[in-house]
Order: C-alpha cells, then sequence, then structure tokens
C-alpha cells in the first residue's frame, strides 16, 4: 500500500531489504529540502525568524517522537545519530557508573552488535559480568529462561524488541515485571520494532530504549535515546561543549542544561531530526496498527509461498513480524542475493552483525528478507518466480 | 576466455574444491580472512617452510568467488618460492584491480579478469589472495 508515496519505487527495484534500513517517503525528503530552501539556520539560537522556526520544529519533532512511544514528558527524549549511539551513551554514560565489579548483565545470543560489543568491552573495564537469557528452540525468549537466567547479581536486562535476523519479537512488558520485580533494569532495542508495532514506553515499563530514524522511513544519521527522566538525568555527556552549558567561568566552573539538552552537545543533526519527525507523522497518518496488519499478512503469504519450494530452506517460520530469514539449499546466502540482484530484488545476506548467533542456529549466513508496507504480493509473485528458476543460478552469476 | 569455459572452471572450482579441507599439522599456520563484510569466512592452512610453499588448503563458508578463486590461487602457490608466489599474488590483484599485469604467471586464475565489473565481487575474489599476501611478508 501507499506505494505512490515513494518517489524511488517507480525506479524498477524490489526493495526487501528493510530491515538495513527504510526507504524514504516523498514528504520527509521535502522536509529536508525545506530545511535547506526555506529556513536553514541553527536551532537553541532564535534571535531572528528562519532561526525561531527551526527551533520550533526542532522542538515539535521531540514532542512528536515523545507521543510516538507514550513517553510521559518531553525531556525524556535525547536526538542521538542512531541506535549504536544510543546504546553506548547509556553503556558508557550511565552503566559504567552505576554498575560494579560482578554486576551481571543479560542479553541473548541474538542480539544486534550494538547490543554486545558496548557491553563487553564494559565487562573488560569494570569487570561486570555478561550472561545470556538462553533461547528456546525456536530462538525466542521465553519468561521461563528469563527468570532462569537471573541471579543476585543481575542488574541489567538489555534485549532487542524486535531481533534483526530471527525477526521474533519479546514479550517486552512481561519481561520487564519479572525485571524490576528483581530490581534489574530494562533496556530496549527497538530498532527493528518501532516502524512496525506500537510501542508504548510507559505500558512496557522501559527504562532505556534505543531507536534508529533511517529504519523508520527517516533520514540515516537520527536517533533516538529514551530514558526515564530520572536515570536518563544522571546519564553522563559525551559532547561537552556548546549547547549543553548552562554558563562557564574562567576559572574552570561550568554549569550544565537540563536534559535533554545537556546530552545534546554541539550542533544537532537537525535536518535529520525535521525529516525523522516528518516520518513519524507519515507513519501515524498511515497507521501502526494497519501496518503491522498488513506486513504480517504480507509475511503469512510470503512464507506460504516458500513453502511450495522444497529446494528452500526458511529458518523462522513461525515468528509473527515482517522478516524472514531463508537459505536456497546448497547455495551461500550471498550468492543467492547476487542472483536476486540481478532482477533488482535487494535482499540482505549475511548473519546481519549477529555474529554470536551462529552457535545457535547452526548456519552462520542467511538470506534475509524483510517487508514493509510498500511490499505487496506482486512482488512476492516476482521473487517465488525467479527462486523457482534458480537452477539456472550459476549461468546467471558467473 | 570464453564465458562457458570460464564459468564451467569457476564452478569446478568451487564444487569439487581439492584444497578444501582442514590441514591441522604443526607445520601448518593457520590464518583467517574474516574480511570487513559480515559474510566470508575462510580458515587458510599454509606449510612454508625453508622459503618454498610446501602446501596450503582452506576451509570455511563463502560465496562461490571466493571460494573457487581461493582452491585456483592455492594450487597454484604450492611449490612457489616465497619470491615466486607474491609475484602471482601481486599480478593477480593487478588484474583484478584492472592495472597492468602479467598474464603468464596467473594461468586459470584468468577467469576472474572481468571481475571489476562486478564491484560487489572483488572483495570476494581478493579475500585469500590478500590474506596468504600478508601472511608471506610477515614470514
Ligand atoms: C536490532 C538492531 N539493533 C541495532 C541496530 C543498529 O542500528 P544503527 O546502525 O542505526 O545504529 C540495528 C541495525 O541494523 C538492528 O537491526
Amino acid at each position: 500500500m501507499n506505494r505512490d508515496d515513494f518517489e524511488i519505487l517507480k525506479k524498477n527495484i524490489i526493495y526487501f531489504d528493510n530491515g538495513a534500513t527504510t526507504l524514504k517517503p516523498n514528504v520527509v525528503r521535502d522536509s529536508i529540502l525545506k530545511y535547506y530552501d526555506e529556513y536553514t539556520a541553527n536551532a537553541h539560537r532564535g534571535d531572528y525568524k528562519t532561526s525561531a522556526i527551526v527551533d520550533n520544529l526542532y522542538e515539535e519533532a521531540r514532542e512528536k517522537v515523545c507521543k510516538f512511544i507514550n513517553a510521559k514528558e518531553k525531556s525524556e527524549i535525547v536526538f542521538t545519530s542512531g541506535t549504536t549511539n544510543s546504546m553506548n551513551m547509556i553503556i558508557f554514560g550511565y552503566f559504567k557508573n552505576y554498575l560494579k565489579e560482578g554486576d551481571e548483565v543479560l542479553i541473548t545470543l541474538s542480539e544486534h552488535a550494538s547490543n554486545i560489543v558496548p557491553w563487553f568491552m564494559l565487562e573488560k573495564e569494570i569487570g561486570i559480568k555478561v550472561n545470556y537469557i538462553d533461547l528456546d528452540d525456536k530462538h525466542e525468549v521465553s519468561i521461563d529462561n528469563v527468570k532462569k537466567a537471573i541471579t543476585d547479581k543481575t542488574k541489567v536486562i538489555s534485549i532487542a524488541m524486535t531481533t534483526n535476523v530471527v525477526g521474533d519479537t519479546r514479550p517486552i512488558k512481561e519481561i520487564s515485571k519479572i525485571a524490576h520485580d528483581n530490581n534489574i533494569l530494562m533496556v530496549v532495542d527497538a530498532a527493528q520494532a518501532v516502524a512496525h508495532n506500537k510501542v508504548d514506553v510507559q505500558d512496557m515499563d522501559i527504562d532505556f530504549m534505543a531507536f534508529s530514524g533511517h529504519k523508520m522511513y527517516g533520514p540515516t544519521g537520527t536517533g533516538v535515546l529514551y530514558g526515564k527522566f530520572d536515570l536518563l538525568d544522571k546519564v553522563t555527556p559525551f559532547n561537552y561543549g556548546g549547547g549543553m552549558n548552562a554558563m562557564f567561568t574562567k576559572n574552570g566552573y561550568v554549569e550544565l542544561r537540563e536534559i535533554p539538552t545537556r546530552l545534546e552537545g554541539g550542533t544537532p543533526n537537525i535536518e535529520g531530526v525535521l525529516g525523522l519527525s516528518e516520518a513519524i507523522s507519515y507513519i501515524e497518518d498511515i497507521g501502526i496498527d494497519k501496518i503491522n496488519k498488513y506486513e504480517k499478512e504480507l509475511r503469512k503469504y510470503l512464507i506460504s509461498e516458500l513453502d511450495k519450494l522444497d529446494f528452500i530452506d526458511v529458518y523462522n517460520k513461525e515468528v509473527d513480524t515482517n522478516i524472514v530469514a531463508f537459505n536456497i539449499k546448497g547455495v551461500f546466502a550471498q550468492d543467492t542475493a547476487v542472483y536476486l540482484d540481478k532482477y533488482n530484488i535487494c535482499v540482505r545476506a549475511g548473519n546481519h552483525c549477529a555474529k554470536i548467533l551462529d552457535n545457535e542456529l547452526n548456519i552462520s549466513n542467511t538470506v534475509r528478507i524483510s517487508l514493509s508496507f510498500y511490499n505487496n504480493k506482486e512482488e512476492i509473485d516476482l521473487l517465488i518466480n525467479v527462486l523457482k528458476n534458480s537452477e539456472n543460478i550459476w549461468k546467471e552469476i558467473l | 576466455m570464453d564465458r562457458n569455459l570460464k564459468r564451467s572452471i569457476i564452478l569446478d572450482n568451487y564444487q569439487n574444491a581439492n584444497k578444501k579441507y582442514i590441514s591441522d599439522g604443526e607445520e601448518f599456520t593457520k590464518i583467517n580472512t574474516r574480511n570487513v563484510s559480515c559474510i566470508d569466512n575462510l580458515d587458510i592452512y599454509i606449510d612454508l617452510e625453508d622459503n618454498i610453499i610446501k602446501d596450503i588448503s582452506f576451509e570455511g563458508e563463502a560465496c562461490v568467488i571466493s571460494i573457487s578463486s581461493t582452491n585456483i590461487l592455492i594450487n597454484l602457490l604450492i611449490g612457489k618460492s616465497k619470491e615466486d608466489a607474491l609475484y602471482l599474488i601481486d599480478n593477480y590483484l593487478k588484474m583484478i584491480n584492472e592495472e597492468e599485469y602479467d598474464k603468464e604467471v596467473l594461468k586459470e586464475l584468468l577467469v576472474f579478469d572481468d571481475t571489476s565489473k562486478q564491484p560487489s565481487r572483488i572483495k570476494c575474489a581478493t579475500l585469500t589472495a590478500n590474506g596468504i599476501k600478508k601472511f608471506l611478508e610477515n614470514n
């Protein structure tokens, strides 16, 4: 649906790599152009008309994000450059001070690198311990396994809401409840979730959450860090400098501003944030529930068509999101991707930066299709046709 | 070279790669070519003695171009002195990068002479060559 909203879809491509980044609707592009053409100015310095416009739009964007994830107040929303940036900000800006040697952090084997590597670094730096919540035989997180993994040293559970390889969505609300019953903080990587299902940080009782603008129809280089006010207020800034200080004197006295401004030192990615703001309005205009329903139905169709092909292995048939991981039997994932690219079908091959998952899946590389609402059955039929002819794969790619 | 002939040489070295196995004798040094892309991951086992490459094998998961180019390259390198091996590798890399190169030494590796037309495959075709080159230069 809504295919006309995307100029790029007039080009002859079938874009199935929405987990990597989504396409950007024309309205997002136009909002960035408008910043360039009509009111280029810095934010937070509204001494003239265009600057005031930008200031307002920038803070409006914060308001929109706040409503979009149902945060309590807009000061709980920090603009970052993406999920990776948000995760690093809290892991090194908060948990490095809050955690002590021997404290345990629970993650899973199907996390994205940005929710693993910073924790490993912290493990080295201050002697915390990174442990894993076991995945069940469908590679999913069960409540029982969460309970089993918790010890009296566990201080943080840090997991993706939706994973980027298997595509399973975790029962965050239930896990948060268990976490809080045990005095554990709940950190959520919502990068693969926000564009596909309703996320409500209050209802799910999330302590910190990270996501990226570019995976939700917005520009690259934008992202969000959400934190409950009292927690966010304790995050040490990465960037000291302009915009984030209230005053300083020549003998070294510095007073910092309130959050979220304190955590946004330097000129922010203004055009990006305005684009993200437009992307959120765009999603809301269509309706996240409608998107969710459509994508799930489309996925079911894709699975049912793939199921008819006996030379295809699908690894995550049962999950209920927009992601399908498969291989042509006997063909390396990257070769399949190169073959599909001959037909302008964009898919991702690889282990999708969840490098430790291959211990669990026993296959280190898969072809990933991640659907969006602008994909449709005709595209899937085309894909299936191309796959049906894949006995010619070597002729086509060599 | 004719497209069909190229294809059959590439495929043969992929599907029937004769040097694709683990060599765990202690005379072998293992190097890993895990490259910058998330994906190809080959272990290469080299036995370099008295400046001569006695044997090489490899194991791992990678695309058709990586596996096939690795197998062909390895077969050509076995028995060569370090200097001759480096000369061959340098010429192979020149070919892939569309520079002047010595055709004589490359033999079956010539099947990859148009790899530069598929930029995404350049990394695959040079993965092992770069790995072995680095090893030889440091040993
Ligand atoms: C689950 C998940 N977390 C985090 C990230 C990192 O996002 P970014 O690269 O925008 O920082 C990704 C993106 O691939 C992801 O899929």
